[in-house]
């Protein structure tokens, strides 16, 4: 490994080095064995699992056995014909485009309100009350998603079980809208959809506000002095001055958009819902491995799970690159 | 301080990290043993004599895991560990409760190490179908014919009601133990039908006739499992087989094709269905999960629910004052139906497997003996509710009216119990397979035909699947 690394350092990265091989090996000696440890552990929890659920996925192992048969792409091919597979694949889609999209608009929009709002007798404040919004939209995420789950199932259960938003519906009269909300494939997987975006939005408000408390006051002033309206304010002054923190937001509620597993679980059940149509891959991986039992199938499902998180943030993180504007 | 040099940049640090990674990975799989390596334990065995017909090594310590879930575990410690401690008091009984038994045994079953005796149940059941045809389990045959604990001339199996030992059988082996029974059917509050003077139908004209009134009284007639639409599906094939005969359930059992394209099954779906076309189902029914629809039959806004016989202890917490718990047996659905209108479906539930690489599995069979005793079976009925397998062990007991009405109309239906297998079998066929289809018909959100063509289409998904082993009957 030594001669690797040396062979590979050897090569003159920055012509300006002139540190000797003596320093070198000394050096390496001080770094791999600070290095061992955390990359040990990294690899066997981390790198390691993963390097075996490749593997698995080419076996038909069932999970139960201490063997199991090679069997190629096989479990990759039957993903090909699984319709269920592809309806979750399809949710997947829907929810890595929808999910950031919605939440990083509503985030900033919320943002933006509660700290450059309002035109003050100090120039540019948040709306009156923005110190406690500000303290209630970082409520959902201090519940665990089991909580959140159970608590949107009851909101939109059936009248007849005491569901909470048919309640207030019939209540303002508009019985004509009260739908058994979950039970109504036209309607589940959006209902999931909501809620999710309900649970990110308000870890993204905040996120963004701290973004925008670090514009300089004088920059909002200079534009109010040239007449610039709010929503030019926005584009102009806000927008490009938190740009990489949305990037960051952007890329990581992509990633998270793709696992959806519990809140897909919780309320809709492992089959994903009426007539399957809420089904997601997290949940279908799921399925496969401790329903079926077939760990093989369900580690291909992973697999393509993480090459698709993969391609996805690749993507996101391009699409949102951008000049950086530079405050000082 | 130490100066980074710049010949050691940061990325040439992340490098060569990452190279060290990929070393250390092939030798952490030796290190904590692959997630699918296996290994194996020596297992041991007693003499065989008229008072050890199994053959159990007397001091050899017995270990069991129970599902403790609906049942508890108290029947397990208090009755019969109590009785196989007193046979073999050498031995040392290790007793664990657990919720999940999958999350808990599945890595033990791969390494091979698995306790001597399991209560396979539960949210985290590992499914037996795919248990035995990995050949993760002990035969059970030894156990069936072996002498009964109460009368040595008489053998295990012929103690039991008929189809318990089948219901465990795969192939010709029986590999689980089933002692709860089951009857499924449809339920209703006795109470409520005494003060409107309604009678429990028995043909399905009766039935709509009946719906009618009910909803004329301002409560919805039926409502099911919502989500769980599957319950479902325990009246519609009751229905079909009482309609047509046992066959219907045989070929639906055996993936023949067409099985679920049969008249009867049609018929019976049309009936079902038309609940939802007459408004007889409570509204908002197809968005509930089985608590909340349960739960507003419990509160009487709905008449009939279709459940098995553990209905009466799962709703004790939600059931109002003067409730009263009653059974009835699907009704017919025409006049000159195969079968008769008491027929009923009962199964034995409750599964109790011995892993085939136990160490102890002799007493792990010695402990299902004692299960099947007269008093091991008293003792569980009196702990959880619940009638066993065993013939004739709850007679003299007082049990709850439920469950009482739910005995008598086992009794009355004497030789026509009817079951079916492919639930067991191929588990995924069923949930979520058929579940999502019979929510689809109950919903309005299907038809007839169309439920079939779906139903079918899930029997030749398994039927084409070379990796599930198939059992007939």
């Amino acid at each position: 490994m030594s001669t690797d690394v040396s062979v590979r350092n050897s090569v003159p990265r920055r012509p300006t080095s002139k540190a000797g091989p003596a320093l070198h090996h000394g050096k390496y000696t001080f770094v791999v064995s600070f290095l061992l440890v955390p990359v040990g552990i990294y690899g066997l929890f981390v790198v390691s699992p993963y390097l075996q659920a490749i593997y698995i996925s080419l076996t038909d192992w069932t999970g139960l056995t201490g063997g199991q048969t090679f069997v190629g792409l096989a479990n990759y091919a039957r993903l090909l014909d699984d319709e269920q597979f592809l309806i979750a694949l399809r949710n997947n889609g829907i929810l890595v485009v929808v999910v950031p999209a919605v939440t990083v608009l509503l985030g900033l929009f919320l943002a933006s309100m509660l700290n450059v709002g309002r035109r003050g007798r100090s120039g540019v404040e948040g709306v009156r009350g923005s110190a406690v919004y500000r303290v209630v939209y970082f409520f959902p995420m201090v519940l665990s998603v089991a909580i959140i789950g159970v608590l949107f199932k009851y909101v939109f259960a059936p009248t007849q079980a005491g569901g909470i938003l048919n309640g207030l519906l019939r209540a303002v009269g508009l019985d004509g809208w009260a739908q058994p909300w979950l039970g109504d494939p036209d309607f589940a997987f959006w209902i999931v959809l909501l809620v999710m975006i309900w649970s990110f939005v308000g870890f993204y408000v905040v996120l963004f506000s701290a973004a925008m408390q670090s514009i300089p006051k004088e920059i909002y002033e200079a534009a109010l002095l040239d007449g610039a309206g709010r929503f030019m304010t926005f584009r102009q002054v806000t927008l490009p001055l938190v740009w990489d923190t949305v990037q960051v937001g952007w890329v990581y509620l992509a990633i998270q958009a793709m696992d959806a597993f519990a809140l897909v679980h919780i309320m809709l059940g492992i089959g994903g819902g009426p007539s399957r149509s809420g089904d997601v891959l997290g949940l279908a991986l799921y399925r496969s491995a401790f329903n079926s039992y077939r760990f093989g199938y369900a580690s291909a499902i992973g697999v393509v799970l993480l090459l698709l998180t993969l391609v996805v943030a690749a993507v996101f993180m391009r699409v949102a690159r951008r000049e950086r504007v530079e405050l000082s | 301080m130490t100066r980074i040099p710049s010949g050691w940049s940061r990325r040439t640090f992340l490098r060569s990290a990452l190279a060290t990674g990929a070393l250390v990975v092939p030798g952490s799989g030796v290190l904590v043993g692959c997630a699918t390596s296996g290994g194996g334990q020596e297992q041991t065995e007693g003499e065989v004599s008229d008072d050890n017909p199994l053959g159990v090594p007397t001091d050899s310590p017995l270990e069991i895991y129970i599902f403790n879930g609906g049942f508890g575990d108290k029947y397990a410690t208090d009755v019969h560990e109590p009785m196989y401690k007193e046979k073999y008091p050498n031995a040392e009984i290790k007793h664990k409760a657990e919720v999940d038994i999958a999350g808990a045994l599945q890595s033990r079953f791969v390494a091979g190490n698995p306790p001597d005796f399991v209560n396979n149940s539960g949210d985290g059941q590992i499914p037996l179908g795919q248990l035995v045809s990995d050949k993760q389990l002990y035969s059970l045959a030894d156990l069936f014919d072996a002498p009964s604990w109460d009368d040595p001339s008489k053998k295990v199996r012929d103690t039991l009601v008929p189809g318990a030992v089948e219901e465990g059988t795969f192939g010709d082996t029986p590999y689980a133990l089933h002692l709860a029974l089951t009857i499924y059917g449809l339920w209703y509050n006795k109470a409520l039908f005494d003060q409107h003077g309604w009678t429990p139908p028995t043909t399905w004209a009766e039935m709509t006739d009946l719906c009618k009134e009910i909803k004329g009284a301002g409560i919805a007639p039926w409502t099911y499992q919502g989500v769980h639409a599957r319950y479902m599906t325990w009246p519609l094939l009751t229905m079909a087989a009482k309609h047509a005969g046992e066959d219907v359930l045989k070929a639906i059992d055996n993936l023949e094709e067409g099985a679920w394209a049969h008249e009867a099954i049609k018929e019976s779906a049309n009936a079902l269905a038309g609940l939802k076309r007459s408004g007889f189902i409570l509204e908002g029914t197809e968005g509930m999960d089985h608590i909340q629809a349960q739960g507003a039959w419990c509160e009487g806004k709905a008449a009939f629910v279709p459940c098995g016989s553990w209905l009466e202890s799962e709703q004790v917490d939600v059931t109002p004052e003067g409730f009263e718990f009653a059974f009835m047996p699907e009704p017919v659905l025409s006049e000159d139906s195969a079968l008769p209108k008491e027929t009923l479906r009962a199964t034995a539930g409750e599964p109790y497997v011995v892993p085939a690489a136990a160490k102890n599995p002799r007493g792990g069979l010695e402990y299902m003996r004692i299960m099947l005793s007269k008093e091991g079976a008293r003792g569980f009925t009196e702990e959880v509710s619940s009638l066993t397998v065993v013939q004739g062990a709850a007679d003299g007991l007082q049990l709850k009216p439920g469950l009482t009405s739910a005995q008598d109309a086992l009794k009355t239906a004497g030789d026509n119990v009817i079951n079916w297998r492919y639930q067991t079998w191929y588990q995924s066929m069923w949930n979520p397979g058929i579940n999502a289809h019979i929510g689809d018909l109950l919903a309005g959100r299907m038809s007839v035909d169309e439920f079939s063509t779906a139903c079918e289409a899930e029997a030749k998904k398994i039927r084409d699947d070379d990796s599930i082993t198939k059992y007939t009957r």
